[in-house]
């Protein structure tokens, strides 16, 4: 057996060199996000200057305030949408052009943001020529094409969650006279909250994060944060967007961490209750 | 009462479950497509929209005309040409790179004990959810040449004068590997993990040495993961945009920068989405691959 086990010095040689790869550029930016100096790369004392530039940035909040806005806006559209398409690919998947409606789901997660930024974007205006709606590019033609951009991942994290949902729940509710839109609600929703909260951060930070398809849909007056950095940063090093991207990582990696550890308790939870039922029954 | 009202409906409402979703990923996504594709047959024109119309009614003539001038531009290019090589051949070297370096990760990952996995996953996943903007920006500061990288070569005595990364394609593919790995190590995890560890020990018995036992039972085990990674780093890679932008020279060629710039430096759309309709070309092959996987996947499911 002892031949089995992979070996130590060699798995901690990869996973070290691997992790330090992913982490390092991380960590470096986030320590000099406290230097004093204006050249990032030389230190030269410790500040918070930089910090305190943000603050004082109007540009940069008003921007923020944008980006956030359209991904809460982004994150509730797309598990809307994403639920319901994640369900019937799990469950409904028998009709005839399901080959057609599972390629328009798989699709987004892979194809360059630049062709579905270019593609949108024709859509809108043949739209504005023939309809006359939506009038010129602002928020809500990003709004729709982040939905575009975190609808597939939602379908795909649901869809995945619903197969492997135990029938026997919603089988009792429909033998007990409930109606199929009655168990999706009450049974299968609840059963899926994980995968719905999963799903709404996902595209909250996807939606947050994106500058592609965001330049191509946006127009004058909806410019968002990441384009607001992306302008920045395209010139070289910048101590001010050292210190939003700390800010930036914390935040997120505060929130991804605490949002794995209560899910992992939750699911905990929930086994050792739906065991019991089971157990009873 | 509510649920009165629905059932008389839902039923035959199963056209309606299925049909929502469907139409709006056929407005919103396929449609699109069949734009560009139209628009790209067009002409550029000074107004709004900066294109002229297919399609014209006039004395009762209907005219279609179909401007195949851009495509023939296109083929005829030697710069267009070198963009979709370079484009092709960066995503390639990034995808390999990617899978040597990911490999061994995901395999080392699935093996390890089952409580500390779980929490390397994560770390796998984390940078994933930050920024990925913010990421590539990270690498500026490590590949200039006054950067970390330089200085802590030149400190510890390797180089004399500094190597030139940043805007270079090194600082492209190092930007790839480092932006797409958690897409690589996925999949690929996902599949080691549940690897039935008795083959090997099988192979053990029957007198494998361990490099034969993983080239013969585990890398054949993990083939889907292998696809599934190489077409989840590959595919957006080809039409990469930001990273070429930041970290790349002005020599860096990729198709995504090219339909960029003719896009919003030239207000060339016709052009732009002539390069769009030869990018959906160039990855019609390795999409439809991925389509296979991923309903391939679907089905081990159930």
């Amino acid at each position: 057996m002892s031949t089995m086990k992979p070996s130590k010095p060699l798995s901690i040689a990869v996973l070290g060199f691997g992790y330090s790869f992913l982490y390092l550029p991380i960590i470096l930016l986030v320590i000099y996000s406290f230097n004093e100096s204006k050249l990032v790369t030389v230190w030269s004392g410790f500040s918070t200057k930089w910090y305190g530039a943000l603050l004082e940035d109007d540009e940069l909040i008003t921007s923020a305030l944008l980006s956030v806005k359209i991904a809460l806006m982004t994150a509730t559209a797309s598990v809307v949408i994403g639920t319901w398409a994640g369900f019937v690919m799990a469950r409904l998947n028998r009709f005839r052009l399901f080959p057609l409606f599972a390629g328009m789901i798989n699709a987004p997660l892979v194809i360059p943001e630049v062709i579905q930024g270019i593609s949108l974007l024709l859509l809108f205006v043949a739209m504005e020529q023939t309809l006359g709606w939506p009038e010129g590019r602002g928020v809500f033609t990003i709004w729709i094409g982040h939905v575009m951009l975190c609808v597939s991942y939602v379908a795909i994290i649901v869809q995945s969650r619903v197969r492997e949902l135990n029938r026997s729940l919603e089988e009792a509710a429909m033998d007990l006279g409930a109606r199929p839109l009655k168990v999706f609600f009450v049974i299968t929703l609840p059963l899926i909250s994980q995968a719905l909260v999963s799903g709404w951060l996902l595209s909250f930070t996807l939606s947050l994060d994106d500058l592609v398809l965001t330049a191509f849909l946006s127009g004058p007056g909806s410019t968002t944060l990441p384009m607001v950095i992306f302008s920045r940063v395209r010139l070289g090093l910048n101590p001010e967007m050292n210190a939003l991207a700390t800010l930036f990582i914390i935040i997120v990696s505060v929130g991804v961490v605490a949002g794995n550890l209560y899910m992992r308790s939750v699911q905990r939870k929930r086994d050792r209750e739906m065991q019991l039922a089971f157990n009873q029954a | 009462m509510k649920s009165l009202n629905f059932s008389r409906w839902f039923p035959s409402g199963r056209t309606t479950v299925i049909g929502v979703p469907f139409l709006f990923l056929f407005v919103f996504f396929l449609l699109p497509f069949l734009l560009v594709v139209g628009i790209s047959f067009s002409q550029q024109q000074l107004g709004i929209p900066p294109y002229t119309p297919l399609t014209k009614i006039e004395d009762d003539v209907f005219t279609l005309v179909l401007n195949i001038g851009h495509y023939k531009f296109m083929l005829g290019d030697d710069l267009y040409f070198a963009t979709y090589i370079s484009s092709v051949q960066m995503a390639f070297v990034s995808t390999v790179l990617c899978l040597l370096i990911g490999y061994p990760m995901a395999y080392y990952i699935a093996r390890a004990s089952e409580s500390a996995r779980d929490t390397l996953m994560m770390m796998v996943m984390l940078p994933f959810w930050t920024s990925y903007l913010i990421r590539v920006y990270a690498w500026i500061g490590i590949l200039k040449n006054d950067g970390f990288l330089n200085q802590f070569l030149m400190w510890l005595g390797v180089i004399d004068t500094p190597l030139r990364l940043y805007h270079t394609n090194w600082g492209v593919y190092i930007g790839m590997v480092f932006s797409y790995l958690p897409f690589m190590i996925m999949p690929l995890y996902a599949h080691l993990v549940k690897m039935d560890l008795r083959l090997l020990e099988a192979a053990y018995d029957l007198g494998a040495r361990p490099w034969k036992a993983f080239v013969q039972v585990t890398l054949p085990l993990s083939k889907n993961g292998i696809i599934a990674g190489s077409l989840l780093v590959f595919i957006p890679a080809v039409g990469e945009y930001v990273i070429p932008e930041l970290l790349g020279g002005s020599d860096t060629l990729m198709i995504g920068r090219v339909m960029w710039d003719e896009f919003f430096n030239n207000m060339d759309w016709p052009m732009a989405a002539t390069v769009t309709c030869a990018m959906v070309l160039l990855l019609l092959v390795p999409m439809a691959m991925f389509q296979h996987y991923q309903a391939k996947v679907m089905e081990e499911v159930k």
